[in-house]
Formats: C-alpha cells, sequence, structure tokens
C-alpha cells in the first residue's frame, strides 16, 4: 500500500498540473487555429502577453478585468460543490448592476460617500442572491433544472436592464447606448493609492477567501459538500439540503451581484449594456479551470482577465476580430473538459506498483 | 406603416406570421435536441451550433450565390461541431452539461470570429411561397410567404415519430437511451449509436441556423440568436420527448417570440423590451409547472444525463 502522504502529495500535483497542462495545450490548439486564419501564432503570444502582464500599467488592465471575474466565477464554484451545474452569473451580476444603480441614484448627493457605497454593495449582495436563491428554489421545490433555468434568467436580466435604461431610468443625453442617469462622481468607488485598480479587486480576493474558509473549514460548507457527494445520504443523515441549496444559491448569487455593483459603482458610473459584456460566462470558465476551487479561481480570474485585456490589441496589431478572445476561451473550455476525464488515468501521478491504467478506447466514428 | 389598413388585426396577423417564422429554428433545434437526447446525451451547446449553422449558410449563400447549398454547409457545419460534443462527452467523467456550455462559447465564437467579414454584405435569400397574392394587403401578403424550410420541419415531425417507432434504427436509439444494459445485450454499440444521434441533431440545429439567416430575420449579425437553442432544450422537456410534441412547442414558443414586434407594430412601444422577455418567462413558467421534484417526468428517457 501506499502512504497516505505520497498519495497526497501525487494528487495535489495532478490536480496543478492537469489544469496548467490543459491551459498550455489550448494555447498550442490557439496557435494553430491563429496560422490557420493567417496570423503569426508567436506575434499573438507576443501580443498576448504584452498586453496582459507586460508592464505595471497593462496589468493594472488585467487585475480590472479580474476584480469581476472572481465574483462571477464563485457563482459558479460555490453551487458546484453541492452538485449544481449554475450559469446564471450574466444575470446575476446585470441584477447586482441595477440594485446598485437604484440605491446609487436615490441615496447619491443625499448621504455620505460611504453609505452610498455601502448601501450599493448590499444591494448588489441583495439583488443578485435574490436571483440565483430563486434558481435554487426552484431546483428545491419544484425540481426544475437549474442550469436551464439560471441561463433562462439570464436573459431575463438584460432584457429587464434594457426595458430599465431605454424607458424608466433613461437618460436623455445618452443616445447611442442608452443609459441610466450616472450616480454623482464623489460616490464612485475609488482606487487603490498609487494605481488605477478599484476596490473591486480586493472585493474579489476577500469574497474568494471567504468562500473558501466557508466551504472547506466550518460545519456549513462540510454539510454541502456532503450533500453535494450523495444527497441521500445527507438527507438520511438529516441534513436540510432545502435550507443548504437555497443558502448556497444565494450567497452564490451575491458575489455575481457584488461584481453588478462594481461595475456599475467603479467601472461605469452608470448602468447599460456595458454589464453584460461577459464576464458573466467568462466567471463559469474561470470556476471551471479552478475546479470550483475559490482560491485557485483568483489566481485563474488573473490569468483570463489578461486574456480579455488583450483583446483590443489583437484587434489593432494583428486584424483579428475581437471574438477571438471567445474562440480562445472555447478552445480552454473544451480542453480543459477533456482533461477531467485525466485524472487518474495519468501513470505519473501515480504510484510505481500501481497497475497501469487500461488504455482508454478510441472513439469509434 | 402596413398595420394602419388592418388596424387591430394587425397583432393576431404579426403573431401567426412570427409563428411560422420564428417558430422554424425553434422547431430545427428541438428536433435535433430531440434526436441527441432519446440517446441518453443532452445537448446544452446547440445554441452554438444554431450560431455557427446560421453563420455558414450565410456565408456560403453570399459566396456562392446559392442559398440551398448555405443550408447544406450550414447542417455540415453543425456536424462538426456535434462530432466534438460527442466525442468529449463519451470520455470518462466528462460532464455532459458542462461541455455544453463549453460548446456555446467555442461555437459561438467560431461564428462570430469567421462571420465579422459577412455582416455587411447581404447574402441571397431562400425562396419563399407566397400564398397571399389574392389578398391586397401587404401585411396579409407577408404573412403568408411561407418559408421551404418550415414545411420542411413541419414534414420532419411526423417523419421522426415514425423513424422512432417503426425502424429498426429508431429502436436502437431508444433502448441506448432508454436503457443502455438491454441496448448492449441486443448487440448494440452504445457509442456509435450517441455518436450518430448527436452528430444528426447537430446537422438538425444547423439547418435551424440556417433559416434564420437565410429566412427569418434573414440577416447576419452577433445578435442573430437570442437564446432560442437553449429554449429550444427547455421545450424538449415540455414535449417529453415527443416529436409531434415538439412542433406544436415550437409554434408556441415562435408566437410568444412574436409578441413583443406585433405589439409594437400597433403602435404599443410601452414595455416593448419587456415583452421581449416573453418567451423565456413562459420557458421558466412552463418549466415550473412541467417539473416536479418527486417524481421524474414521464416520457424521459431512463438513462439521460445519468452519464452511463
Amino acid at each position: 500500500m501506499q502512504s497516505p502522504r505520497r498519495q497526497h502529495w501525487g494528487k495535489t500535483l495532478e490536480s496543478i498540473c492537469l489544469p496548467v497542462g490543459a491551459l498550455l495545450f489550448s494555447l498550442v490548439l490557439f496557435g494553430i487555429f491563429c496560422a490557420a486564419v493567417g496570423s503569426n501564432p508567436f506575434e499573438v503570444y507576443a501580443s498576448i502577453h504584452k498586453a496582459a502582464f507586460g508592464n505595471w500599467r497593462s496589468f493594472q488592465n488585467t487585475l480590472i478585468r479580474a476584480a469581476p471575474l472572481m465574483l462571477t466565477a464563485l457563482c459558479t464554484a460555490l453551487p458546484a460543490r453541492l452538485g449544481l451545474v449554475i450559469i446564471g452569473n450574466e444575470g446575476a451580476l446585470v441584477m447586482g448592476g441595477i440594485g446598485a444603480i437604484i440605491v446609487g441614484l436615490g441615496l447619491g448627493g443625499n448621504a455620505p460617500p460611504l453609505v452610498v457605497q455601502i448601501g450599493m454593495a448590499l444591494a448588489g449582495l441583495l439583488f443578485g442572491g435574490l436571483w440565483i436563491g430563486a434558481v435554487g428554489a426552484l431546483r428545491h421545490y419544484r425540481g426544475v433544472n437549474e442550469t436551464i433555468s439560471s441561463l433562462l434568467m439570464n436573459y431575463i436580466a438584460i432584457a429587464f436592464l434594457n426595458h430599465l435604461v431605454n424607458g424608466p431610468m433613461k437618460d436623455p443625453s445618452s443616445l447611442n447606448k442608452p443609459s441610466s442617469f450616472p450616480i454623482p462622481a464623489v460616490d464612485m468607488l475609488g482606487v487603490l493609492p498609487g494605481t488605477r485598480i478599484h476596490y473591486g479587486l480586493i472585493y474579489g480576493i476577500v469574497a474568494c477567501v471567504i468562500a473558501y474558509v466557508l466551504i472547506q473549514r466550518t460545519t456549513f460548507g462540510f454539510a454541502a459538500r456532503t450533500a453535494g457527494g450523495n444527497i441521500r445520504a445527507a438527507r438520511i443523515a438529516g441534513l436540510p439540503v432545502g435550507k443548504l441549496t437555497m443558502a448556497i444559491c444565494f450567497l452564490a448569487g451575491s458575489c455575481a451581484g457584488l461584481a453588478g455593483m462594481v461595475e456599475v459603482a467603479a467601472v461605469h458610473g452608470r448602468a447599460n449594456e456595458s454589464l453584460n459584456a461577459g464576464y458573466g460566462y467568462s466567471g463559469i470558465l474561470v470556476a471551471f479551470i479552478a475546479r470550483y476551487n475559490p482560491l485557485a479561481a483568483t489566481v485563474v480570474a488573473v490569468l483570463l482577465g489578461g486574456i480579455l485585456a488583450s483583446g483590443g490589441i489583437l484587434q489593432r496589431v494583428h486584424n483579428l476580430p475581437d471574438a477571438t478572445v471567445l474562440v480562445f476561451q472555447g478552445l480552454v473550455f473544451l480542453v480543459v473538459m477533456y482533461s477531467e476525464s485525466l485524472y487518474g488515468r495519468l501513470a505519473i501521478f501515480k504510484e510505481r506498483h500501481e497497475v497501469k491504467p487500461t488504455r482508454q478506447p478510441a472513439a469509434v466514428v | 406603416m402596413a398595420a394602419e389598413t388592418v388596424g387591430w388585426w394587425g397583432v393576431p396577423l404579426a403573431i401567426a406570421a412570427g409563428t411560422m417564422r420564428g417558430g422554424t429554428p425553434f422547431l430545427f433545434v428541438s428536433l435535433g435536441e430531440c434526436l441527441t437526447e432519446k440517446s441518453g446525451k443532452i445537448n446544452l451547446g446547440l445554441e452554438g451550433t444554431l450560431l455557427t449553422g446560421a453563420m455558414s449558410a450565410y456565408a456560403i449563400s453570399y459566396l456562392t450565390g446559392s442559398p440551398w447549398l448555405g443550408v447544406l454547409m450550414a447542417g455540415v457545419s453543425g456536424m462538426a461541431l456535434g462530432f466534438i460534443h460527442a466525442w468529449l462527452t463519451q470520455q470518462p467523467k466528462v460532464n455532459d452539461v458542462a461541455v455544453g456550455i463549453a460548446m456555446i462559447i467555442f461555437g459561438s465564437g467560431i461564428a462570430f470570429f469567421l462571420g465579422k467579414p459577412f455582416i455587411q454584405p447581404s447574402a441571397p435569400q431562400l425562396p419563399t411561397f407566397d400564398l397571399g397574392g389574392w389578398s391586397s394587403i401587404s401585411s396579409l401578403q407577408e404573412a403568408l410567404r411561407i418559408s421551404p424550410l418550415f414545411l420542411l420541419g413541419v414534414a420532419l415531425a411526423p417523419a421522426m415519430t415514425w423513424f422512432f417507432k417503426s425502424t429498426r434504427w429508431g429502436l436502437f436509439i431508444r433502448a441506448v437511451g432508454d436503457s443502455p444494459d438491454a441496448a448492449l445485450a441486443m448487440g448494440v454499440s452504445i457509442k456509435k449509436v450517441r455518436m450518430l444521434s448527436i452528430i444528426a441533431g447537430s446537422f438538425l440545429a444547423g439547418i435551424g441556423g440556417a433559416s434564420l439567416s437565410l429566412y427569418y430575420p434573414g440577416i447576419w449579425s452577433e445578435r442573430i440568436s437570442t437564446g432560442q437553442g437553449l429554449m429550444a432544450v427547455a421545450l424538449v422537456i415540455f414535449a417529453r420527448w415527443q416529436p409531434m410534441q415538439c412542433l406544436y412547442a415550437s409554434l408556441l414558443f415562435g408566437g410568444a417570440q412574436a409578441f413583443g414586434p406585433a405589439l409594437q407594430s400597433v403602435g404599443i412601444t410601452q414595455g416593448y423590451y419587456l415583452f421581449n422577455a416573453a418567451p423565456y418567462i413562459l420557458t421558466l413558467g412552463i418549466m415550473i409547472l412541467t417539473c416536479s421534484p418527486t417524481r421524474t417526468i414521464s416520457g424521459a428517457p431512463g438513462a439521460l444525463g445519468s452519464g452511463s
């Protein structure tokens, strides 16, 4: 038998190496794709690196994009521990942004900036939380598939946002891009001293750390993981599965809602279609690459934030359409999905005397 | 506007027209999803397939001048995406819902990337059957301009019912989806049947995309699909995995989609954007009504989503 310690290291190594390997392999695939459409892949890599991590200025850009990604990733990562696949990140983000703008416009100018900011954050948390909490409730009480319902609710949230910024909330001076009235500049979320990075990054990191502690170190998290592992066993053990589902979904949604608040209060200053710019969908990808680990999600969010930040330069320098970033994300996602099937099957991460895994039969075409 | 000549009749007329126009993509995608799910796998990525199909149809129609070649190409590009989905989801420990999400991102990425040059030019559209020639009302003529793709879809639904019920291959698919063990005992290759079902389903979804870009709305843009591919997945549940029910449900959804624009055409613009959410709210409402936490839905393939 192998020592438990050794096995532990093998597993840790595996869970680091496989996602990293998947990322590298998808970079290769992406290079082939670039070559196929007539761009030099090495120049594209160099541009991405320069735009994402090349200097402090561009790295700040990356971090600004990473902040909402950390928060939206939690919207998928937390329910995943319960065995739920929730992809309503975009909708929860939009609802959080709507909540924040309502409070921001209502209180703005009538209260101290700190109060306004706390109010906006709470509203973002609440709106996003209730939005995904409803998905959890539908799942528990009606057995509605949470993946489909959360995705449908994305479209409903976006329609609601469009209704608000084209109707009741519309600022008549915003012609090309219908927007709400802006919140007063003093109430905007500030930046970290000496940088252009707003406090949203701190929100993201703190939320991820709290989520990690909550899932890994508390009885609540233990109960959630138990229910995620075997729901029948959890019921027999007397765990309140319904309450757990809704609590986790509420927390998940509130994280994405906070991302919406950050986008409104720190980046745009108003609500408009820039809110549904895809941070929700990218957050799903972050959660999957990080294998639902909130701490890993912070690192992955920075990587992906860098890739999102490089979209502009790919367009300007290499004349690649803005969808290039989407293609790359899709490739990463597919390769990461494939890497799931390799866990426990690669000999290097195993003990020597263990039976070598049988080769997988090739897919029948 | 044309609606002035028919007054308030414009609303039901526009909804009826929208039912046939907007229902066509739903019809193809839901039949494709029905075929896929009958074999026991879920393909959530049909939204990406729909977009890729729409883009390829438009591009090929523009480049060759033949819209029918575009329709064929839409199906073929759908098959390519279907192959990726089928291969990945049959790897051990790979979750088909998660792969579906990946395929949505990948498929839409490919469609937007390759479709960028085709947003401006206008491609030849599919010919239509103009059944409204007898009428002098232009909006009635418009409503009775029926696409051959719609008729094809309507014919496909009973054909698929027959296929499942009365053919050898239909039996294989049902066996694989309901009870993989029984299928194995029959000597059927589960992998092969699922691979073919997913690829054929994606072919249909690609054609659904072609009906978006070559019939209605008849343009190619990045916003052409508004979640039809996803709603179709919910629609199949509502239709209890029966092709004929998919047909009725698709018409219902097409009608729901036309609701906002129909009201707008008679001058009701209040809440236009909210009416745009009607199909999603309808889908959600239907799911809430038809699902149950205690029993599985009748008609669901036994092995669906079980990963076996």
